[in-house]
C-alpha cells in the first residue's frame, strides 16, 4: 500500500552558469548546482515528518519541490498515490493541490502588504470554490482565524499591523483554508522569538490532533524537531544522509554527520556537556566533494568514501547512508538526554 | 555583587530614548550593571527588549535620533557616555571591540582583510606597516584561518560565512581592548559553525583577559559562554545573576516563561509553556511592572509599583514575589487572544 | 471616508509635507495654476481661438501697466491678431496640461505593463523587451517625438492631422517616456516574484498573469508614482519644444509652446510681451510641478524617514 506521501528518487539541478555569451568569450564551464541529489522519503499519514540540515543542504528546496513550485529534474513525487511531478492543469491538479499546502518561513514577506487579512486568508477558498456565497465565505474565514486564536475583527487589517507571530498565524489561517490534508512547513517558527515559537508550535499540535494533518517540517533547529516530529531525515548538500524515527535518531544516531549535528545543540541542562565541535565548513554545492560527500570533515573518512557515494541501506526502522556504517567500522552510540526538568524555584 | 577587583564596566541608569514627532519613547528604561575584568556577561532578551541598544549604548553607536537621555557608562572607572565624537573614537577599538552580527556587512568589501586589520592597529598603536602586518597575520592564526599567511591579502567575499566571522574577531581583538561587545555573533551562522565560533570566542577571551558582553536572543549561546546573565524585557533587566542559577531556577516568572518555551531533548510530545500575550510596543509599556499582562503570578501592587531589581536566591529580579510584601492581592488575568 | 482623512491627517507623509515650507508654496502654485486653466472658460475675460471674437485694432496693445496705450480689457496685452494674452495663457495651460498629464499616463501604462511582463517572465520575454527599451533610450525623447509626429503629418492630409495633432502629440511623447517606467517596475518585480506571498500565490494554483496583476502589481506601483510626478514637467517641456519647434500644437489650438512661437515672431519688432508672460507661466508650472515630484520621493524614500 503506497504511503501518503512518496519520494522517490528525486532530483533537482540549478544551472546558475554565466549567460551563453559570457562563457563562450571567458571560455568558462557550465555551473550546475545539485541542490537536492537523489532524496527517498516516505510520509505516513497523520505523522510529522522533519527535514533537518544546514544551510545549502537542500531541504527548502525539497520543500518547494513537493509542493510543486519546482519541476523536479528526475525523480517522482506521490501524494496519495497520484504523481505530482506531472504537472497537467485541470480540474485533477486543482483537487490535489487543495489538498496540501504550505507555510513559509518569513513572517514579513509570506503576506502581500497590501491585501487585507480577509482577503489574503479568503484566497484559497475563493480560488478553490470552496465557498457557497458571500456569507459562508465570511463564516469561514472568521472561522479560520479563530482556530488559529485570532479574532474576526482581525480580518480588516493589514499584515503591518501584526506581529510577526501572529502574522505566522495569518499564514496556517491561509494554509488551512483550502481544508488541506498535508502542510509543508518551511521554517516556520525560525523567524520568530522563542517565546512566540512556543505558541505556534503548541498551535500547530493542536491543529494536528484536530484536523488530522500530516506534517514535512522543515527546520534547523534540533530540539524543535524533537519536539514535535515523529521521524526525522537528516539531509547534507542534497542527499538524505539518515532518517529514523525520532527517539531513534536522537539517541542512536548512526551517521557521523548526524552525531556531529545533535553535537551542537545547546547544554541547557547546564550538565557542563563538552561540545567537541568538528572543524570545517560545509562545501559549496557548486563544487561538492567527491563520493562520500561528507568525508573531507568525517573522521571515520576511508578511501572507498572519497570515491563512492554511499547508497541509502536499511538500519532500524530507517535508513542511513554511510560506509562506515555498512563495513562496521563506526562503533554504536548510544545517547541519553538528562530528563531532570528543573522545577522552577517558588519563592 | 562584591568582588574586590573594580568592575571593568559599570553602568548605572541608562535610559535610551527616542524623540519622534509622537512623543519620546523610551527604549532602555534605567537599566544598570557591572562586568568584571575577563568575565563574561550574556544580556538576552526577545526582540525589542533593548538589548542591542544598550550594546551600541556602551560602544558609542546609537543612531540618531536616539539618544542617551540619563545615566552613567564607566569604563575602568572614566565615564564614557558624554565623551566628545574624538575621544570616543580613541576608546572605540583600543579599549571595546565590538563584534556585529552580520560579518558580510561587517567587513569593507573594498579592502582586503590584511588592510583592514593592519589600518585597525595602526590607528590604535604606534607600529610600523610591518609590524602592524606581523600582528596581523598573528592574530588570523590565532582565529583559525588556515593558510593565513596568503590568505591575509584576500578579500572578504572570498572567505566563507564562518571564516568571515572570524575575521571580524581578529578585528575586534586586534587592538587588545578590554572589553568586547558582541552582537548576536552567531545568529546568521550555520550550527556547526556556531558552535566553533563560540568556542573560539571563550578561549581567546580568556586568553587575552578580555571582557566580554554577549547580547543575543539564543539562550543555547549563554549556557554555553556566559558566567553571568541579565534577562531583558520591554527596556528593563528582569533578572540577572549567574547563569547556571538563571536558567535552571530561574526567578523572575518571565524568566521561567521563557526557559519553559524552549524545546529540549528528553520529553516529547508534550506541550510547552507558552507565555500569552507578546511583549509590549515602545509606545504601551503596562504601569507597575512592564510583565504584569502576561504574568501568571500577578497581584495588585505589580499593576501598580514598578520592582527595581532585589535579591532572589542567588540572583537578582525585578519581581514583587521576592520582596516582604509580596505582590497583594491576586489579579486574574482575562483571557486574552494569544 | 472620515476615518481614512483622519488617519491621512495624521500621516507621516501630510507631516513631512506642511514641515516644507518649499513644498506648501509649490503645492499651491500648481493648483492654482492648474484650477484658473481648467476654469479657463469661465474665467477667461476673452474667447482667443474664436475668430470671430477678434477685432484688429485690439492688435498689438502692451500689458496695462506699460504706459497709456494699455487697456485693462487686456491686462496683459494681446498679440498680433487682437488676441487677448491672459486668456491665450489659460487656455494654452489647459492643454499644456491636458497633453502632459495625458501622456504620462500612456507612458506609464504601456511601462507598467512591459515591466511586469519582462520581470515576472523574465528569460527571452524579458530580454526582447529590454532590447527595445535600451534601442529606444539612445534616441533622445524630442527625436522620438518628432519622429513619430513627422510620420502621421506624412500620412494625413495637413487639416486632418490638426484635428488629431493632441492625440498624435500625446502618443509620441507618452511613447519616448515608456521606458523608465518599464525599468523601475521591472525592478520593483523582480524583487517581490521571490517573495513568499508570491510563492503562496503559485502554491494555490493561480494563472501567473492573475498573480502580477492582482498581487505583484500593488506592491511595484510606489515608485512609479513619483517618476510620474516628476515626468509631469518634462512631458510638458516636451510638448512645448515641440509646439515652439512647429510640430506640436498647432496655432489653432495653442499650447504655452506655442504661443511663445508666436510671440517669438514679434520679438524683434519689440512686443515683448506676447512671449514672456506664457514662458513665466510655463516655467512657474514646471518649476512647481518638480519641486512637488522631490518632494513625494524624498517623502515616500523609507531610508529618509
Amino acid at each position: 500500500m503506497p504511503e501518503f506521501v512518496q519520494i522517490d528518487g528525486l532530483k533537482r539541478y540549478f544551472d546558475v552558469s554565466a549567460p551563453w555569451l559570457v562563457r563562450k568569450l571567458e571560455n568558462r564551464p557550465r555551473q550546475i548546482v545539485q541542490a537536492v541529489d537523489g532524496v527517498d522519503i516516505t510520509i505516513a499519514k497523520g505523522e510529522t515528518f522533519s527535514l533537518v540540515g544546514e544551510s545549502g543542504c537542500g531541504k527548502s528546496t525539497v520543500a518547494r519541490l513537493v509542493v510543486g513550485l519546482y519541476p523536479p529534474t528526475a525523480g517522482t513525487i506521490a501524494f496519495d498515490g497520484h504523481d505530482m511531478s506531472q504537472r497537467r492543469g485541470g480540474t485533477e491538479t486543482s483537487a490535489l493541490r487543495r489538498r496540501l499546502q504550505m507555510i513559509f518561513q518569513d513572517p514579513y514577506a509570506s503576506l502581500n502588504p497590501r491585501w487585507r487579512v480577509f482577503d489574503i486568508i479568503a484566497e484559497p477558498i475563493r480560488a478553490f470554490g470552496l465557498a457557497k456565497d458571500k456569507a459562508d465565505l465570511r463564516k469561514q474565514v472568521e472561522d479560520l482565524l479563530r482556530q488559529v486564536r485570532l479574532t474576526p475583527a482581525d480580518g480588516a487589517k493589514f499584515p503591518h499591523e501584526f506581529s510577526g507571530g501572529q502574522r505566522q498565524r495569518i499564514s496556517i489561517a491561509r494554509a488551512l483554508a483550502s481544508r488541506p490534508e498535508f502542510l509543508v512547513c518551511d521554517e516556520p517558527t525560525s523567524a520568530l522569538d522563542v517565546s512566540v515559537q512556543a505558541q505556534i508550535l503548541n498551535l500547530m499540535m493542536d491543529l494536528q490532533r484536530r484536523l488530522q494533518l500530516t506534517y514535512l517540517f522543515i527546520s534547523h533547529n534540533l530540539a524543535v524537531v524533537y519536539h514535535i516530529s515523529t521521524r526525522v531525515g537528516v539531509m547534507y548538500l542534497g542527499r538524505v544522509v539518515e532518517q529514523a524515527p525520532t527517539e531513534t535518531l536522537f539517541r542512536r544516531p548512526k551517521h557521523p554527520y548526524t552525531r556531529m549535528l545533535l553535537d551542537t545543540i545547546p547544554d541547557l541542562e547546564m550538565t557542563g556537556r563538552q561540545r567537541t565541535p568538528v572543524g570545517g565548513e560545509v562545501p559549496s554545492p557548486i563544487n561538492p566533494p567527491s563520493g562520500c560527500t561528507f568525508h573531507p570533515r568525517c573522521p571515520f573518512a576511508n578511501d572507498r568514501c572519497k570515491v563512492e557515494r554511499p547508497k541509502a541501506l536499511p538500519a532500524e526502522d530507517g535508513t542511513v547512508a554511510c560506509h562506515g556504517i555498512e563495513e562496521g567500522r563506526i562503533p554504536v552510540e548510544e545517547r541519553s538526554y538528562s530528563l531532570d526538568r528543573a522545577q522552577p524555584a517558588r519563592s | 555583587m562584591a568582588t574586590n577587583n573594580p568592575p571593568l564596566l559599570e553602568v548605572k541608569n541608562l535610559r535610551v530614548e527616542f524623540p519622534t514627532r509622537r512623543g519620546t519613547l523610551l527604549a532602555v528604561d534605567n537599566v544598570s550593571f557591572e562586568i568584571s575584568p575577563g568575565e563574561v556577561l550574556g544580556v538576552v532578551g526577545e526582540s525589542g527588549a533593548g538589548k542591542s541598544l544598550t550594546g551600541n549604548a556602551i560602544i558609542g553607536l546609537l543612531e540618531p535620533p536616539g539618544r542617551i537621555a540619563a545615566g552613567e557608562i564607566r569604563l575602568e572607572g572614566r565615564r564614557i557616555d558624554n565623551l566628545p565624537y574624538e575621544e570616543m573614537r580613541k576608546v572605540r577599538g583600543a579599549r571595546i571591540g565590538a563584534i556585529f552580527q552580520d560579518p558580510l556587512t561587517s567587513l569593507n568589501p573594498l579592502y582586503s582583510v590584511g588592510r583592514q586589520l593592519v589600518e585597525t592597529i595602526q590607528t590604535h598603536k604606534p607600529l610600523s606597516t610591518a609590524q602592524a602586518r606581523a600582528r596581523a597575520l598573528e592574530l588570523l592564526k590565532e582565529v583559525g584561518i588556515p593558510g593565513a599567511e596568503h590568505r591575509i591579502d584576500h578579500y572578504p567575499h572570498q572567505f566563507s560565512g564562518g571564516m568571515r566571522q572570524r575575521v571580524v574577531i581578529a578585528l575586534a581583538l586586534c587592538a587588545g581592548p578590554r572589553l568586547i561587545v558582541a552582537d548576536e555573533p552567531t545568529t546568521a551562522l550555520d550550527v556547526s559553525i556556531q558552535a566553533q565560533i563560540i568556542a573560539l570566542l571563550k578561549r581567546l577571551c580568556r586568553e587575552h583577559q578580555t571582557a566580554v558582553m554577549l547580547v543575543t536572543h539564543d539562550m543555547g549561546v549563554i549556557a554555553e559562554t556566559a558566567d553571568r546573565v541579565a534577562v531583558m524585557y520591554a527596556g528593563r533587566i528582569a533578572e540577572i545573576g549567574p547563569v547556571r542559577d538563571v536558567i535552571k531556577h530561574a526567578q523572575h516568572p518571565y524568566t521561567k516563561g521563557l526557559m519553559g518555551s524552549i524545546p529540549h531533548l528528553g520529553e516529547r510530545g508534550e506541550r510547552l509553556t507558552q507565555i500569552e500575550g507578546s511583549m509590549p510596543r515602545l509606545t504601551e509599556i503596562p504601569k507597575g511592572c512592564a510583565f504584569n499582562p502576561r504574568c501568571t503570578f500577578r497581584g495588585e501592587r505589580c499593576l501598580v509599583d514598578r520592582p527595581e531589581l532585589m535579591a532572589a536566591g542567588a540572583s537578582r529580579a525585578a519581581c514583587w514575589l521576592h520582596d516582604a510584601r509580596g505582590v497583594g492581592v491576586p489579579v486574574v488575568r482575562e483571557p486574552a487572544s494569544a | 471616508m472620515a476615518q481614512w482623512i483622519a488617519r491621512a491627517a495624521d500621516s507621516d507623509i501630510w507631516w513631512s509635507f506642511k514641515s516644507s515650507v518649499t513644498t506648501v508654496i509649490a503645492a499651491i502654485v500648481t493648483l492654482l495654476i492648474i484650477v484658473v486653466a481648467f476654469l479657463s472658460p469661465v474665467l477667461a475675460p476673452h474667447t482667443p481661438f474664436d475668430p470671430s471674437t477678434l477685432s484688429l485694432t485690439d492688435g498689438l496693445k502692451p500689458p496695462v501697466f506699460m504706459g497709456d496705450d494699455g487697456d485693462w480689457s487686456f491686462p496683459l496685452g494681446t498679440d498680433d491678431q487682437g488676441r487677448d494674452v491672459l486668456s491665450s495663457i489659460m487656455y494654452g495651460t489647459r492643454l499644456s496640461l491636458e497633453v502632459g498629464f495625458a501622456s504620462v499616463v500612456v507612458a506609464m501604462l504601456l511601462g507598467i505593463t512591459l515591466g511586469l511582463f519582462s520581470g515576472y517572465f523574465g528569460g527571452a520575454v524579458d530580454s526582447v523587451i529590454m532590447r527595445i527599451a535600451d534601442v529606444q533610450l539612445t534616441f533622445p525623447a524630442i527625436l522620438v517625438a518628432l519622429l513619430i509626429d513627422g510620420i502621421v503629418r506624412g500620412i494625413l492630409t495637413s487639416q486632418r492631422h490638426d484635428e488629431i495633432a493632441v492625440f498624435v502629440i500625446v502618443g509620441a511623447i507618452g511613447l519616448s517616456f515608456w521606458v523608465q517606467y518599464a525599468r523601475t517596475v521591472r525592478g520593483s518585480v523582480l524583487v517581490e516574484k521571490n517573495k513568499e506571498y508570491v510563492q503562496a500565490a503559485r502554491v494555490i494554483g493561480l494563472s501567473p498573469i492573475l498573480i502580477m496583476f492582482r498581487h505583484v502589481l500593488p506592491n511595484v506601483t510606489g515608485p512609479v508614482l513619483v517618476i510620474g510626478t516628476i515626468n509631469l514637467g518634462l512631458a510638458i517641456i516636451t510638448e512645448a519644444t515641440l509646439s515652439f519647434l512647429g510640430v506640436g500644437l498647432p496655432s489653432t489650438q495653442p499650447s504655452l509652446g506655442t504661443l511663445i512661437r508666436l510671440g517669438n515672431e514679434l520679438l524683434q519688432s519689440g512686443e515683448w510681451w506676447i512671449t514672456l508672460f506664457p514662458s513665466i507661466t510655463l516655467a512657474a508650472l514646471v518649476l512647481a510641478v518638480n519641486l512637488l515630484g522631490d518632494w513625494l520621493r524624498d517623502a515616500l524614500n523609507p531610508k529618509l524617514r
